[in-house]
């Protein structure tokens, strides 16, 4: 077993001992924390398909958070208020299901990035840069002024959305929901970076034009993977939303796109559990630090800078060296 | 005659005023080595440029395989069989000899949408790969990371990845740069095989290389094809001398 597999290992073990502990303990807080921090993954991992593979340095995917949240908020608003989503030839209800509102996020994700990568991929560096984060502020925008849900105060929903067979209301019960789809994610990730995709999009991103030279399409490979990321990161959106039953546009703001990218830079770019990791100890932080300064974010930064200075693989490599390609 | 495999018909490109490429024709025939030579800024980065795809010609046609490709992308191009390595090494450097290759290898075969099941354990795909890197003597150095390979070895690992598309003609630009003697000795007995697998457009300096390996060789200077023939017509031709050459040679 490499020195990574420990650390992802320890990580995977730290997810099942603390929810657990808390339980025991009789501490739900200590849950909601944790599925904080798994919800919170799971979306970085969504972005570290994008960035850690295929180089895409996307500052826009609070988009396809917010969509994802959005999704969660539109269908669950109109279930309990039993109002139609959509009335004409046929009538779209709402729904307070899981299962289907997290198809309409994966799928809202998906498409939002296919269009948004349609247009943005034609830039490479800082102005593909740019133009992500402009997506994302357009998103941000539009819900603000949107009156129809709810606008700058955003949507509360005031019972949490139903899984078959579980009480969600449970705090372990849906940080266990939350945990198998996070392990679902990032055994699907582990899979495609060995894929014949994965090697391919590794390519595009270090030699695009030898990836051309072999018969390629480096931009169709990049916005595959922007699909597939951006697929991730709103299915994660609708947890989110779920988690704290209230979906407003701070979902959107490139603040939430910042704190992504943060999570993947202190865990490690391009690890499979870089993005884990680093969501761990910003919750970790966030919920230390922030108990005793509101200022706390300064010493986030100021590790940040620490990570970015002297561990270059970030939190992962720290523990466990330089990455390593196997075949 | 035979027909030619490759062949660039009046190739014209002009870069604002300055006028790159002027009707360049020339051809590629079976089993040959067709070197192309010139002085640094003649145009010949530009003409393989657009015989691969990257630039678009102003005027003139490249036809490959029988067919006119000019209008072809870079990727159609390599799809039917044009196999290139580049003046500066593009490789994926973070990946092993042995990736480098597999991706060329699925690159021709079409086999790179698949998402879960591994790339490394496709035993066609991995066959092919490893017999080119076999070819080109790097079989020892497959598990290694391509940024540890010395250049050398990157430069042979460059002709792997083109062999893997089973190229019908290959173009090489500048494939010895950067090589000390041992290694343009051992590059330069590669190529020489390899002619019988597919012709080579050879673009190099080294004219040591050129003249132990061409069958033909064209002289681009300013743009424009100054001369073109065999080697002992070129060695004699005066202008080439003047031009190129230099008055010792």
């Amino acid at each position: 077993m490499s020195r990574e597999s420990i650390v992802n290992a320890a990580l995977f073990a730290l997810l099942i001992a603390v929810p657990l502990g808390a339980l025991a303990t009789d501490e739900p807080f200590i849950i909601t924390l944790a599925t904080r921090a798994v919800i919170l993954a799971l979306a970085a991992v969504g972005l570290n398909i994008a960035l850690g593979i295929g180089g895409l340095v996307s500052l826009g995917h609070a988009a396809y958070f917010g969509i994802g949240g959005y999704a969660m908020g539109i269908l669950a608003f109109h279930a309990q208020s039993y109002t139609p989503l959509f009335e004409g030839p046929f009538v779209i209800e709402g729904t307070k299901l899981m299962p289907i509102i997290w198809l309409v996020a994966i799928c809202g994700g998906a498409l939002a990035a296919f269009v948004i990568g349609l247009l943005s991929l034609r830039t490479t560096g800082v102005y593909f840069i740019m133009i992500t984060l402009a997506f994302g502020q357009m998103f941000y925008f539009f819900t603000i002024s949107w009156p129809a849900y709810g606008g700058e105060d955003g949507l509360s929903i005031y019972v949490r959305n139903s899984f078959p067979g579980l009480n969600t209301l449970v705090p372990i019960q849906f940080y266990a929901v939350c945990f198998v789809l996070l392990c679902a994610v990032l055994w699907f990730n582990a899979r495609l970076a060995r894929a014949p995709f994965g090697l391919a999009l590794n390519a595009a991103r270090q030699v695009p034009h030898r990836v051309e030279a072999i018969g390629l399409d480096p931009v169709r490979l990049k916005l595959v993977a922007l699909v597939i990321s951006g697929a991730v990161t709103g299915l994660a959106g609708a947890l989110f939303a779920d988690l704290n039953r209230f979906v407003s546009p701070t979902m959107f703001s490139w603040q939430m796109s910042g704190e992504l990218m943060v999570f993947i830079i202190l865990g490690g770019t391009g690890r499979l559990f870089g993005p884990v990791a680093g969501a761990m100890l910003f919750v970790l932080l966030e919920y230390l630090l922030g108990g005793i300064s509101d200022y706390w974010l300064a010493f986030l930064g100021a590790l940040l800078l620490l990570v970015v200075l002297y561990g270059r693989g970030g939190l992962v490599g720290i523990f466990a060296g330089k990455a390593r390609n196997h075949d | 005659m035979t027909e030619p495999v490759l062949s660039t018909h009046a190739l014209t490109k002009r870069f604002g005023a300055l006028v790159a490429n002027e009707a360049v024709s020339l051809d590629l025939r079976p089993g040959e080595v067709h070197a192309l030579i010139g002085p640094n800024g003649a145009g010949k980065s530009t003409l393989v440029g657009q015989i691969c795809g990257a630039i678009k010609p102003d005027e003139g046609r490249v036809q490959f395989l029988g067919r006119d490709v000019t209008e072809q992308s870079t990727r159609t191009r390599a799809r039917s069989g044009l196999g290139r390595t580049f003046q500066i090494s593009a490789l994926a450097m973070e990946d092993s000899v042995l990736q480098n290759v597999v991706l060329g290898a699925m690159g021709a075969a079409g086999t790179v949408w698949h998402f879960l099941r591994p790339a490394m354990k496709d035993l066609t795909i991995r066959q092919k790969a490893e017999q080119a890197l076999e070819r080109v003597g790097l079989s020892d150095l497959a598990s290694l990371r391509t940024g540890e390979i010395s250049h050398g070895q990157r430069r042979r690992l460059e002709v792997a990845v083109a062999l893997t598309l089973s190229p019908k003609a290959f173009v090489m630009d500048e494939p010895m740069a950067g090589l000390g003697a041992e290694g343009t000795r051992e590059l330069t007995a590669l190529l020489d095989e390899l002619r019988q697998e597919a012709p080579i457009l050879l673009v190099e300096h080294d004219m040591d290389v050129v003249f132990s390996l061409a069958d033909r060789i064209t002289v681009l200077n300013y743009g424009r094809v100054i001369a073109t023939g065999s080697t002992a017509e070129i060695r004699s031709d005066p202008e080439v001398r003047r031009a190129y050459l230099g008055e010792e040679s």
